[in-house]
């Protein structure tokens, strides 16, 4: 994968040994044997991802300093069982994630349903450590565990027809309780990328974080993670992807479209209408320590500024 | 009887200092959840909105139980809620940006639902000087005029709480009903 960075890294140094040295490293943090190479599933035990298959991504900057994983694991928007950051940690667990399918269909030539070991024998996993950014005013770096979504998506052979993706969170309201009582939102959750935004490099399908399988609430088994959009573009427990003609209607977008558009870049010089977007809380930062100011699409500009040339972004926010 | 109540009313300061010992502890105790600064701010933003809601329902429980032995306390809840609302406003500054005021001015510009906690917070702090026995023998009439501002600075106060919110409205929806009861209670006796 091609991503420019601010330090640019030449190809010659993302060397095999540097990965293997990474991978030992992972390896006796948590304690792990060696496991073989080629192992059919990267599920290898049940709680952990088999972390033989990842490597991290030198080409991005690594400067950036995770937030403690326990902050990043208790404090997730998760409307599908509360609208309380704290309590989503607790509620999600009674979720059921095994087994785990995904459909991919629409504009593709091989439209199917994939089981989620089939679709992660084929991917070699990555860490890569990225901001986050809540539409709410607050961040978190996070070093998930996941893929390149355009891997997936050229798995399914999109059609040259194929203009936008749709992106759709399981229906599971006997253990989502405001999937079962309707609340607020339009369940299922639906959220959507243009077909470029979706093939670009730093569009991830995370599995894991912090060198682990994702958590229930933060997103298990797989959930989308585009670093330089507002976080609730990052739509978790994928069931289905669907490659259209036309721009779907996104959950937020149709709930409150004056609030919530379809591209939802972070943007600090475009305010939502009832609070400003100019800075942030960064999780972990102490009291005292101010908000950190907010960069224009997170900071990524660099890498995919080139996607919204020659587009006003305060009219398509 | 009169004089158990009248040390409860003594005690009333304490009762009020409260909240603000748990908040202390809950600090000490790293109890604040992953965005403690936000969490603290909250806190201290529902506190004052509760003491508003305690200093106005003084009058109208006076007048259903006849009894005038709380008008001393409403003065008392009312500085409460000029101390907590105070804070409130000290932690968004201080706690929360350290007094770079490049970030506050254009997060305040920006932010709507700030305008109108600006708005009841300039009220409450007026209020709050003028609470003592000297400003009301000075400002005579003008008194009464100038602290009936204290239902704007309510409903401003549950608007703001209100606007920022993008999930669940239960909370702020509590003490809008609470206002409501209160205005009307006033507009009626009046």
């Amino acid at each position: 994968m091609i991503i420019k960075t601010k330090k640019l890294i030449s190809s010659s140094e993302i060397t095999p040994p540097e990965i293997f040295q990474e991978r030992r490293k992972f390896i006796r943090m948590l304690g792990l044997t060696m496991v073989g190479a080629n192992i059919p599933s990267a599920f290898a035990s049940e709680d952990k991802i088999s972390l033989a298959n990842i490597f991290r991504n030198t080409a991005l900057d690594n400067s950036l300093k995770s937030t403690p994983a326990e902050l990043v694991q208790n404090y997730t928007n998760y409307y599908e069982f509360t609208f309380n950051k704290d309590d989503s940690t607790k509620l999600a667990q009674s979720m059921v994630i095994d087994p785990w399918s995904v459909e991919i269909s629409g504009e593709v030539e091989k439209p199917q349903v994939y089981h989620l070991e089939d679709i992660l024998s084929k991917q070699t996993l990555e860490e890569r450590i990225y901001r986050f950014r809540c539409v709410e005013g607050w961040s978190m770096v996070v070093p998930w565990v996941g893929f390149s979504l355009s891997n997936l998506l050229k798995i399914a052979q999109p059609l040259s027809t194929a203009q936008f993706v749709k992106f759709t969170t399981i229906q599971q309201p006997e253990t989502m309780p405001n999937q079962r009582d309707k609340k607020m939102l339009e369940f299922p959750y639906v959220e959507g990328l243009r077909i470029d935004e979706a093939m670009h490099p730093l569009t991830l399908l995370a599995v894991g974080m912090y060198g682990e399988t994702l958590p229930k609430q933060n997103g298990a088994p797989l959930r989308l993670v585009v670093p330089w959009k507002y976080g609730f573009k990052s739509i978790k427990a994928i069931v289905k992807i669907e490659l259209l003609k036309k721009p779907p209607l996104t959950t937020w977008n149709k709930s409150a479209p004056q609030e919530y558009g379809f591209y939802a870049n972070v943007n600090p010089s475009v305010p939502h209408p009832r609070w400003s977007q100019n800075s942030e809380r960064l999780l972990g930062s102490g009291f005292f320590t101010p908000r950190r100011q907010t960069e224009l699409f997170n900071g990524y500009g660099e890498q995919i500024a080139s996607l919204y040339q020659d587009m006003d972004l305060r009219h398509f926010f | 009887m009169n004089g158990l109540i009248k040390s409860l009313l003594a005690l009333t300061p304490v009762f009020c200092s409260l909240p603000l010992l748990f908040l202390g502890f809950d600090i000490a105790s790293d109890n604040l959840g992953a965005n403690p600064i936000q969490a603290l701010h909250i806190r201290l933003g529902d506190w004052s909105l509760r003491f508003l809601c305690i200093t106005l329902a003084i009058t109208p429980i006076q007048a259903i139980t006849r009894w005038r032995g709380m008008t001393e306390c409403r003065q008392l809840f009312g500085l409460y809620t000029f101390f907590y609302a105070s804070l409130h406003v000290l932690v968004y500054l201080f706690v929360d940006h350290n007094f770079m005021w490049s970030l506050i001015i254009t997060d305040i510009i920006e932010s709507p639902y700030i305008w109108l906690g600006v708005l009841a917070y300039i009220i409450v702090f007026l209020l709050g000087l003028t609470s003592s026995k000297f400003a009301m023998k000075t400002l005579g009439k003008n008194w009464k005029k100038l602290h009936r501002w204290i239902y704007l600075a309510s409903v401003a106060s549950v608007i703001h709480y209100f606007w920022q919110l993008k999930g669940n409205l239960t909370e702020p929806l509590v003490y809008a009903i609470i206002i409501v009861l209160l205005l009307s209670f006033r507009l009626l006796a009046s």
